[in-house]
């Protein structure tokens, strides 16, 4: 009997084993380093050839949260034993920790503006996704392509009149105009994805519970939000996974205040010295979530990923 | 439906209706479904317009005026198609449009034949094939800033990695080229972070295509003694160009506009080489401030994107019906 | 601007009560912007006895040189109340008067008896006044700065390197005095092997992204005496900016660049200078005068190993100014406050020990010392580079100005794109069409 290319022979499987393992390995070698180089001295992450075996250190980490200042010997000789073993470490580079760094604050911000407009991304979705989904809203085909449009324009055009919006609501460098502009444009991968959840919930379920005498509302959230439940759970990381790691607006419309940690990574490298370490440990922090999300989300990362258009 | 399910939905409904004071609850649930349907949809068409619609107007308005956002009391003039003809005119802005054709057709292409390739490879569903899958997918669910600015770091000429590898494989010296700061080498430089990145979107999607076709259609040809490279080319191809397509629909888009990976990478240097149409943009935008200008730039742009994809499309459209 | 800030405010909380994320300032706290570099770790220290003696806690945000401009423009642009105290880059003057980012200090030096007759004037001149050279006043002077040399004094007095730079160019192995000799120098030591490594001649400004290359390349145009425009005033650049020395001075910098620098030395500012330094990696490095109190106390590159001098003269002397004044933002609502710090820093004692953390003070009381020449190895150097210095377009339209030159240098010198002459016409044309769109030509 013949067999199909989906089950080629064994051979067949061992080559192409081997040859996915190949890639895999040198695709995943830029990130293995940057977690590698979070642990290495600055001396180590300079050297030649690079290092694969090193001690490791934390003195990336520790570099990471703190500002240092360096001293003349005689004021390090004049200071009192340290405390904790990072001012330890600091100081047997001749500096001392001046004060914590910016980082803490900068992740904060990506916490409160990713968390922030993801749950309102997921709540205008998904209620806007229903709509769509059970009822005949005119024009439906022309306003689901719009709002698939809107995606179309480049970041910067888009941040052209938002900034010039923000300057005179007094939004710039704000949480909540990150919030909202974060919303804005993550509303629209909600809706998309999560018309699809909704669409796959029978609507037999909503009748009988409205025949059993719920209200729409009433059936909308007893019966179609638990049943939904992963896909608003799908929905949000995505959601999240876009504002967490969303860069052009971050850049243009804040300075400080609601800055958050993908504008602010990449200049830690200009504070006291090429900090390749600090700027790896940085990063390993701000990527491991994702990492772990990315692995959550395997069964539903091809919809995400094309607004719901292939559902497998 | 199941006991327990409906009691999880019913506390959840008493918590909603008791945060939601009398009047209003009562107002809610008595609404007719198309009062619902329009209450669950206005909040987000608002916000769409709000945050898309009406900034798109405004740079329009924008685009026929010389207006500069750094320069408050200048007075406002209008300028009519001046700022357009400017654009289009420009010899750099043309640069900038060549080097984000050579980007785009470049990632593209390996893409395609990458993505394609390992998609086919995966399907072959060799043990622990998902958890390799797994990890071939990470680059692109990463902050394309953060590690675009580590790749810099790769690309060091002694002591990066990317360097060294290839040093290792060919044995010309890691300090004899400079990925980021060669004319000749940047350009590429930019395109191999790139497919590194978003190679496995591709593939997510043509495995996806070929999951899709049943098996039968490959036994059937088997009985017609077809070849293997017949079966490919008569049925593989065809049936995932579709997901294909559509995969190279939605990358082209995001690499058209790509800003954030490269300007963490080159920031469009050395001299121009690698200045990419969104960096140009944010150049003219936010460090020259010729707010004008770049709306009419901006909208060029956003035109161009519209209508490829509005053509695209319509190509698709065919190829699915086929 | 306290109705704005109280929208945003009010609309934050009514959205996101308990969110904790309204900034909530306590009573007496100011924020001071600068570039996160050296001289602003000793701001830090210094402003701790303004905290002490006033009771008005300090916050500092510092952005890398690379971001500042960008980020703080931006900032300044969108009327952003982050800064409520600016040192600012001295370009910004101009753009900072005219589109009132800055408060006019005149009344306030009046005042609070603040003369700025006490400051140098070349640092008035480019750190305060707009229209340049006019009394109206938009900054104190707070940091002086030039772009300058170090060098590794302790290759340079090596027996068997003099002995042999002798012979090759008769003369004896020591600081340039002209740029030629500067070029002759870095070809001596490029590719040398020292101490079983091998080193390369200079690091110099290559920095596309902001200012860089524009402030590395006018080091060698300044000292073929290149000019804007002449006569002053009159925008007439043709013949001017694309001189036949503009020319050389330009080609003279393309050939130190390839010569004479490290392997993928082709996007370097202030930071990777430093880095080629430190790393025992170059002989020589342009660097500003802010960085000189931290090299000279590096352990591993510093005290008797390092070297100083001005940036060498050609035709002319001069020297590319760098520097900052410090400037009250006008959408602060903290101005009092930030008008006090501004008050303090002006005292002679407080100038006086601003220069000994490391700041570089423009203060007569502590330039005109005696002692002062003495009293670090580069402080002679500082007076007589601060004596030729010379200063990008200060008009409001600057940001244009500059990346046009960042441009046009990059690709002529880096991307290898046309001649000296072609980068300097074109520069011509892209400066013409600002000036024009301006309505100043």
């Amino acid at each position: 009997m013949a067999h199909s290319v989906s089950a080629p022979g064994r051979w067949g499987r061992r080559l192409a084993a081997g040859a996915v393992v190949f890639y895999a390995l040198i695709t995943i070698l830029p990130l293995l380093w940057i977690f590698m180089t979070g642990f290495k001295t600055p001396q180590d992450s300079i050297s030649y050839p690079p290092k694969v075996l090193f001690e490791p250190s934390l003195e990336g980490y520790v570099n990471l949260f703190t500002t240092r200042s360096r001293q003349t010997p005689e004021y390090m000789a004049s200071l009192p034993p340290p405390d904790t073993w990072y001012e330890e470490l600091v100081r047997s580079r001749d500096m001392v920790i001046a004060g914590p760094s910016k980082f803490g604050e900068r992740m904060m911000n990506s916490v409160i503006i990713g968390f922030g407009s993801t749950f309102l991304s997921v709540l205008l979705g998904t209620l806007a996704a229903y709509g769509f989904s059970r009822f005949k809203v005119p024009l439906e085909d022309d306003l689901m392509f719009f709002i698939l449009s809107t995606r179309m324009m480049p970041p910067i055009a888009v941040a052209i009149p938002i900034f010039l919006m923000y300057r005179t609501l007094g939004l710039s460098d704000t949480h909540l105009g990150m919030i909202i502009l974060y919303t804005g444009v993550n509303v629209s991968l909600a809706v998309w994805l999560l018309k699809g959840f909704i669409d796959e919930i029978p609507r037999e379920y909503e009748e009988a519970a409205m025949i059993d005498g719920y209200t729409r509302f009433q059936a909308f959230v007893k019966v179609v939000l638990p049943q939904a439940a992963t896909g608003i759970a799908a929905t949000a990381i995505f959601c999240l996974i876009f504002a967490w790691n969303e860069y052009a607006f971050a850049l243009l419309l804040t300075s400080g205040t609601a800055q958050t940690a993908p504008p602010f990574i990449p200049t830690i490298i200009g504070e006291g010295g090429l900090d390749w370490p600090a700027v790896a440990a940085g990063a390993t922090i701000f990527l491991i979530p994702i990492v772990v999300f990315t692995i959550l989300l395997r069964k539903h990362l091809l919809r995400g990923i094309t607004f719901g258009a292939v559902r497998k | 439906m199941s006991e327990p399910q409906d009691s999880a939905a019913d506390k959840l409904a008493a918590r909603v209706a008791s945060a939601t004071p009398e009047p209003l609850a009562r107002r809610v649930r008595g609404l007719s479904d198309r009062a619902i349907a329009w209450l669950f949809i206005s909040p987000t068409i608002v916000l769409l317009l709000a945050i898309n619609i009406f900034p798109l107007i405004w740079t329009i308005y924008l685009s026929f005026t010389n207006y500069k956002a750094n320069r408050i009391n200048r007075p406002i003039e209008f300028i009519g198609l001046r700022n357009y003809e400017r654009v289009l005119t420009d010899t750099d802005i043309w640069h900038t449009l060549q080097v984000t054709a050579h980007f785009l057709c470049w990632t593209m292409t390996l893409q395609v034949v990458l993505g394609f390739g390992l998609a086919w490879l995966i399907n072959k569903q060799f043990k622990g094939h998902g958890l390799w899958t797994t990890v071939i997918l990470l680059p692109m669910m990463l902050s394309p800033a953060v590690v675009g600015n580590f790749w810099t770091f790769l690309y060091q000429p002694q002591i990066g990695l990317f360097n060294y590898a290839v040093s290792f494989v060919t044995g010309i010296p890691p300090s004899s080229f400079q990925m980021i700061g060669d004319v000749n080498l940047a350009p590429w430089a930019i395109v191999i972070v790139d497919t590194w990145m978003w190679t496995p979107y591709i593939m997510l999607i043509c495995l996806a295509g070929l999951r899709s076709i049943p098996d039968y259609i490959y036994e059937a040809a088997e009985v017609d003694r077809a070849s293997k490279w017949r079966q490919f080319w008569s049925i593989t191809l065809p049936m995932v160009l579709p997901f294909l397509m559509l995969a190279v629909l939605f990358r082209s888009i995001e690499n058209f506009k790509m800003f954030d990976l490269v300007v963490e990478l080159t920031s469009g240097g050395p001299g121009s080489v690698t200045e990419l149409a969104s960096i140009n943009l944010k150049r003219e935008a936010f460090e020259k401030w010729r707010t004008g200008y770049s709306s009419a730039f901006a909208i060029i742009l956003f035109v161009t994107v519209f209508g490829a994809a509005s053509i695209y499309v319509k190509a698709l459209n065919k190829v699915k019906q086929r | 601007m306290r109705k704005r800030n109280s929208l945003a405010a009010l609309s934050a909380a009514v959205l996101l009560s308990g969110a904790g994320v309204t900034q909530v300032h306590a009573q007496e706290e100011i924020t001071l912007c600068w570039a996160a570099w050296d001289p602003a770790n000793a701001l830090v220290e210094l402003s701790k006895d303004f905290t002490a003696e006033t009771g008005i806690g300090m916050k500092f945000e510092f952005v890398p040189w690379p971001n500042f401009a960008d980020r703080m423009l931006n900032e300044l642009n969108s009327g952003g109340q982050l800064c409520d105290l600016m040192i600012g880059d001295s370009q910004w003057i101009g753009g900072g008067a005219e589109n009132g980012h800055y408060v006019k200090l005149n009344d306030f030096f009046e005042a609070e008896n603040i003369s700025m007759d006490d400051f140098a004037p070349a640092t008035v001149y480019a750190y305060s006044t707009w229209p340049k050279g006019t009394p109206n006043y938009w900054a104190l002077p707070a940091m002086g700065d030039a772009n300058a040399w170090f060098y590794r004094k302790d290759w340079f007095s090596r027996p068997e390197l003099q002995e042999e730079f002798k012979q090759k160019h008769g003369r004896d192995l020591a600081p340039p005095k002209t740029q030629y000799e500067l070029k002759e120098l870095a070809e001596f030591f490029q590719g040398r092997e020292i101490d079983g490594k091998t080193v390369y001649g200079a690091a110099i400004f290559t920095e596309r992204g902001s200012e860089g290359i524009t402030m590395g390349a006018t080091g060698a145009l300044y000292a073929w005496d290149f000019k804007y425009e002449d006569p002053p005033g009159s925008y007439k650049m043709e013949g001017v900016v694309n001189s036949p020395n503009a020319v050389q001075a330009l080609e003279f910098y393309k050939d130190l660049y390839k010569c004479c620098t490290p392997p993928g030395y082709t996007d370097s500012y202030m930071q990777e200078s430093l880095d080629a330094f430190k790393s025992g990696q170059v002989a020589m490095a342009m660097n500003w005068f802010a960085f000189f109190p931290g090299l000279y106390k590096d352990p591993e590159v510093g005290g008797d190993k390092i070297g100083f001098f001005v940036n060498p003269g050609q035709l002319v002397e001069a020297s590319t100014l760098g520097g900052q004044g410090i400037s009250v933002v006008s959408y602060s609502d903290k101005q009092d406050e930030a008008l006090a710090y501004v008050k303090w820093f002006a005292q002679p004692d407080v100038q006086k020990k601003w220069w000994s953390l490391g700041g570089y003070s423009c203060h007569v009381a502590v330039l005109n010392d005696p002692s002062f020449p003495d009293s670090q190895p580069f402080a002679a150097d500082f007076l007589n580079a601060m004596g030729g210095v010379r200063d990008f377009w200060q008009e409001p339209v600057y940001a244009e100005l500059l990346l046009s030159m960042q441009k046009r240098l990059h690709d002529y010198i880096v991307a290898d794109e046309g001649t000296a002459q072609e980068a300097l016409d074109k520069l011509i044309a892209d400066w013409t069409e600002v000036f024009e769109e301006e309505g100043k030509l």
